[in-house]
């Protein structure tokens, strides 16, 4: 039950935020104290869950359209606990800067974010193909809102090619769960077989790698990430993104054995060039927004490398790679939100030498970049040491691609921490702009806190991702 | 002496309840005063169409095998209860939204036209028999000529009354001409009767098909013989445009399917592909067309132009899991054309001029309820889950995909991605804008309490919703009514 009430609360407090008619800061207090109650729920499945356990736990399955095999089926596995407690983490985080910041219309803004947690945390709970697709778009409904009248000044254009490609993508994948659950005769993701048709296989993977992105079909990306309010471009590519990861795992390695065997080439050789696109593009971005935003295509890129790779040590890679991700995309962006607070652009030109005289910026910001760029020791390291050895299973050259990329990620990360802290102080840096406020570090803080206790014990993630360490046995036998 | 016919009065009850209320609402246009003449009018009408529900409902209770009624001219079947369920929920909403309508005169004159539709309508999806079937399509055809040209005061009105008069008429003959074909191919009137005869092939049958195709097409609004929709939807009393795009193509729809699955079944490879080229058509000019609309009615005209491929789409299968689909589809579709028409209704009486686009601006943020509703609908339209518009996509497509009309569910795919581009244009302008932003001139005053429309919208709402959360009990009748054709 743990993973409906997981859905249900959030929604609930959706509601209830939009229809009270509560002051301002009331909205986005309740808001944040509903985001809170979450993580605290979230917490209690945790302990309650036994992560050596075989299969599906805090269940729930209720019939929905019997005649056609369709139910509503919740539930986790070790993995998608995981990534349902970043989301919940990411959004109070998230719904705790926008408290902050002060978002105008906020109970129409806050009740949003609620759905969009509610959206978020059913995706990764979804065991039936039918729920996750309506869970999967229930998340483009609020976004579409939330870019389109809460984004920057270029927020229509951004909205306009979020949702042209998502919908291309989401539309593709209907196209799929349609044919894959007519022919399979069920739409319950633990009864249904697997299949070999390449064209449900491309329906699912396409829209995957639209929502992740992927290269080529990361084009919605850079605007959006822009024109987003800071805390939803986290949230985007911070967990929604993770998404894509989650259908992956549960839908194409595995349900389509075969079809994936006859694309993994051609998947890794994507994967591979938006690590590196991906990377390049970030090192050249002119403002901070750029840099994280490109940034999240090279992660996302090399977290799908790991994917498939289809091996134990990929797989578990990928999944402590998408749960430091989210956690360190979150905190660069909300940290690139108060930089654009303080200074009124993201311009690197217009930025630099904040480190003088803000003490505590400069130690977040570079605790932060640290573990972004994958110094030995951190979290990210670890996640990427994983894939890469699961890539060299594959082929040497793809593990040469990824240290590639971890190297292209010092030299993006470092050129954000100098262009911000150090070289001349910035046009755009005043004298008086402020260092982290007490609420903004309250909120950073246990991020970073989260992403240093990761890095003292990634094996915390990474070994109780699947029951027995074994992700390719359990996929594969996800699929009766 | 002449033998008289045994009645089945219950299966007549919601014709007959809708006939009643129409003639004394008529009535009271003379008899009642003035000044309470529209309230008795109102009263009298929605009281027919939730009598006429309440019978439709036990009709569909009670008939679990088709029998036929009247000399087997008309059927007492699931089918027919379930089409005169939501026909009769239907009046009862538009009675809502027509309540709120600021009209000078012809109040008493109004609800009996409408009254006198629905009860044509509910007596047409009953129809066994070619003749009662023209008879039918006439009959509650004639009634909205009128309630389209009511506003005489306003020159769209009369413009939609008289393109629909010349364009309706046009499709009724042709109707009536395939029937003769028809009839004279197989020297019988009555569906089951026409397929038994087993004309086979030949020329005329085939050709009275077609013909009989074409003007169901014309009531239904499927491209290429939508021409009328856009100007009439548009200048029709808006009220009248919920009815018509809820009701007009229920009935339509319903009767299509019952007359090729029962009439025709020995040329189902034939009106499969017809209807399937119908069905693309509408959906590529429906989809098209709605993307260069700056008129909200207009737009909403060709979206249900769009969503008449959709259906149709169903009735291709030719299964009677598409027969199945095409009635559960047509719940949310309902409810939803009724409610977003209803929206449109409440802002143009905020504007009190017709509502462009840019008349929308900030309705979301000024009016939260009446814009997250329109939003609801909007995304139902477009096929979001969260509403019963996605399960009618899901099973049209799944039962296209089962009749192996795969390509099919491409094209209906192509056009729900196309259709976003306008109904998420809606929201835009809603959310996105405000009204402030365009210095519309204001109307002045607070904005109308319109009760009576709020609970429209809400009912509406409430169907959308429900029908995506309580799948099954829906698609169980939904089923039960498409097995009573024999596919």
């Amino acid at each position: 039950m743990l993973a409906t009430w997981l859905i249900l609360l959030p929604l609930a407090g959706a509601l209830v935020v939009a229809i009270l008619p509560l002051p301002q800061i009331a909205a986005g207090g309740l808001a944040f104290l509903v985001a809170l109650v979450e993580v605290g729920l979230w917490i209690v499945a945790v302990s309650r869950f036994d992560f050596d356990g075989e299969g599906l736990q805090h269940g729930t399955t209720e019939e929905w359209v019997e005649s056609l095999g369709i139910s509503y089926t919740v539930g986790f596995y070790g993995f998608s606990l995981w990534l349902a407690g970043v989301t919940v983490v990411v959004m109070a985080a998230a719904i705790g800067y926008a408290l902050w910041v002060g978002r105008d219309r906020a109970r129409g803004y806050h009740a949003l974010m609620l759905f969009l947690t509610g959206a978020i945390v059913a995706t990764f709970a979804a065991q039936d193909l039918l729920l996750f697709y309506v869970a999967f778009e229930a998340m483009l409904i609020p976004l579409y809102v939330l870019i389109g009248v809460w984004g920057g000044a270029r927020r229509a254009a951004a909205t306009l090619t979020f949702v042209i490609y998502t919908m291309a993508g989401s539309l593709l994948m209907l196209a799929s769960v349609v044919a894959f659950g007519v022919t399979q005769d069920t739409f319950s993701l633990l009864d249904s077989g697997t299949s070999d048709n390449e064209w449900i296989f491309l329906g699912f993977a396409i829209a995957f790698a639209v929502k992740a992105p992927l290269f080529p079909f990361h084009g919605w990306l850079p605007l959006s990430y822009r024109e987003a309010p800071v805390e939803v471009a986290a949230v985007l590519s911070g967990v929604v993104s993770k998404t894509a990861v989650y259908g992956f795992l549960v839908i194409v390695l595995a349900k389509f054995p075969e079809p994936v065997d006859d694309f993994t080439t051609l998947a890794l050789v994507l994967a591979a060039a938006a690590l590196v696109y991906g990377s390049v593009l970030a090192f050249r971005a002119p403002d901070l927004r750029g840099i994280v935003a490109y940034s999240s295509l090279a992660q996302m890129g090399l977290i799908t490398i790991g994917l498939f790779a289809f091996n134990d040590l990929g797989l578990d890679g990928a999944v402590l790679q998408s749960v430091a991700h989210a956690l360190v995309s979150a905190t660069m962006f909300l940290l690139v939100g108060t930089v654009e607070r303080r200074c009124g652009t993201g311009d690197l030109d217009a930025l630099g030498g904040m480190a003088r005289g803000r003490p505590v910026l400069a130690s977040v910001l570079l605790v932060a970049g640290m573990i972004a760029l994958a110094v030995p020791g951190s979290v990210t390291f670890a996640g990427e040491f994983l894939i890469m050895a699961g890539a060299y299973e594959e082929g040497w050259g793809y593990a040469a691609v990824v240290a590639l990329g971890i190297v292209l990620a010092a030299m993006y990360v470092l050129r954000l921490i100098s262009a911000v802290l150090h070289v001349k102080p910035g046009l755009a840096v005043r004298d008086e702009a402020l260092d982290l406020r007490p609420g903004e570090l309250a909120l950073v803080l246990p991020l970073v806190a989260c992403l240093v206790g990761l890095s003292v014990w990634p094996a915390l993630v990474s070994q109780s991702s699947f029951p027995g360490d074994e992700p390719v046995q359990t996929l594969s036998e996800a699929a009766p | 002496m002449i033998d008289k016919p045994d009645v089945d009065w219950l299966a007549l009850a919601p014709t007959l309840a809708l006939l009643g209320a129409s003639g004394v609402a008529l009535l009271g246009s003379v008899l009642v005063p003035d000044w309470m003449r529209r309230t008795v009018s109102a009263v009298v009408v929605f009281a027919g169409f939730v009598v006429a529900a309440v019978f439709a409902g036990i009709v569909l209770d009670s008939s679990p095998e088709p029998t036929p009624l009247l000399e087997e001219s008309m059927i007492r079947d699931e089918l027919a209860g379930l089409a005169q369920l939501v026909l009769a929920v239907t009046g009862v909403v538009v009675v809502l939204v027509a309540w709120s309508e600021r009209r000078r005169d012809n109040h008493g004159e109004y609800y009996a036209l409408l009254a006198a539709a629905g009860a044509g309508m509910v007596f047409f999806v009953g129809a066994e028999n070619l003749m009662t079937l023209f008879l039918g399509l006439e009959w509650f055809s004639l009634a909205l000529y009128v309630l389209c040209a009511i506003d005489s005061d306003r020159e769209t009105s009369l413009e939609a009354g008289l393109k629909y008069v010349i364009v309706g008429g046009f499709g009724s003959a042709v109707l009536l001409f395939g029937s003769a074909l028809v009839y004279g191919a197989t020297e019988e009137l009555g569906f089951s009767q026409i397929a038994a005869a087993g004309a086979g092939d030949d020329v005329f049958l085939v050709a009275g098909l077609a013909m009989i195709v074409a003007g169901l097409a014309f009531k239904v609004s499927a491209a290429p013989f939508h021409m009328w929709t856009p100007d009439v939807y548009q200048g029709a009393p808006t009220s009248v445009t919920a009815f018509m795009s809820a009701a007009t193509k229920t009935a339509a729809l319903v009767l299509t399917l019952r007359v090729l699955v029962t009439a025709f079944p020995d040329e189902s490879d034939i009106w499969t592909i017809a209807v399937a080229v119908i069905a693309c058509v509408s959906l590529a000019w429906g989809n098209l067309a709605a993307l260069a609309q700056s008129d909200v009615k207009r737009l909403l005209a060709y979206s249900s132009i769009s969503h008449a491929g959709f259906l149709l789409i169903a009735i291709a299968a030719g299964t009677d899991r598409g027969g199945e689909a095409l009635l559960f589809y047509l719940v949310p579709y309902s409810a939803m054309s009724v409610g977003a028409f209803a929206v449109v209704a409440a802002r143009e009486r905020e504007l009190g001029a017709p509502v462009k686009l840019d008349g929308l601006a900030g309705l979301g943020w000024e009016r939260p309820l009446f814009g997250a509703a329109l939003w609801l609908f909007m995304l139902g339209m477009a096929g979001f889950p969260l509403t019963g518009g996605f399960f009618g996509k899901l099973f049209v497509f799944s039962a296209a995909y089962d009749a192996g009309d795969w390509w099919l569910v491409l094209v209906g795919v192509a056009a729900t991605a196309l259709s976003l581009a306008y109904y998420l244009n809606v929201v835009r302008w809603m959310y996105m804008r405000t009204g402030s932003e365009l210095r519309l001139a204001p109307a002045g005053g607070s904005p109308p309490r319109e009760y009576a429309l709020g609970l429209a919208v809400a009912a509406a709402a409430v169907v959308t919703v429900g029908s995506f959360i309580v799948v099954e009990p829906i698609l169980d009748v939904a089923g039960n009514a498409a097995a009573s054709l024999p596919f």
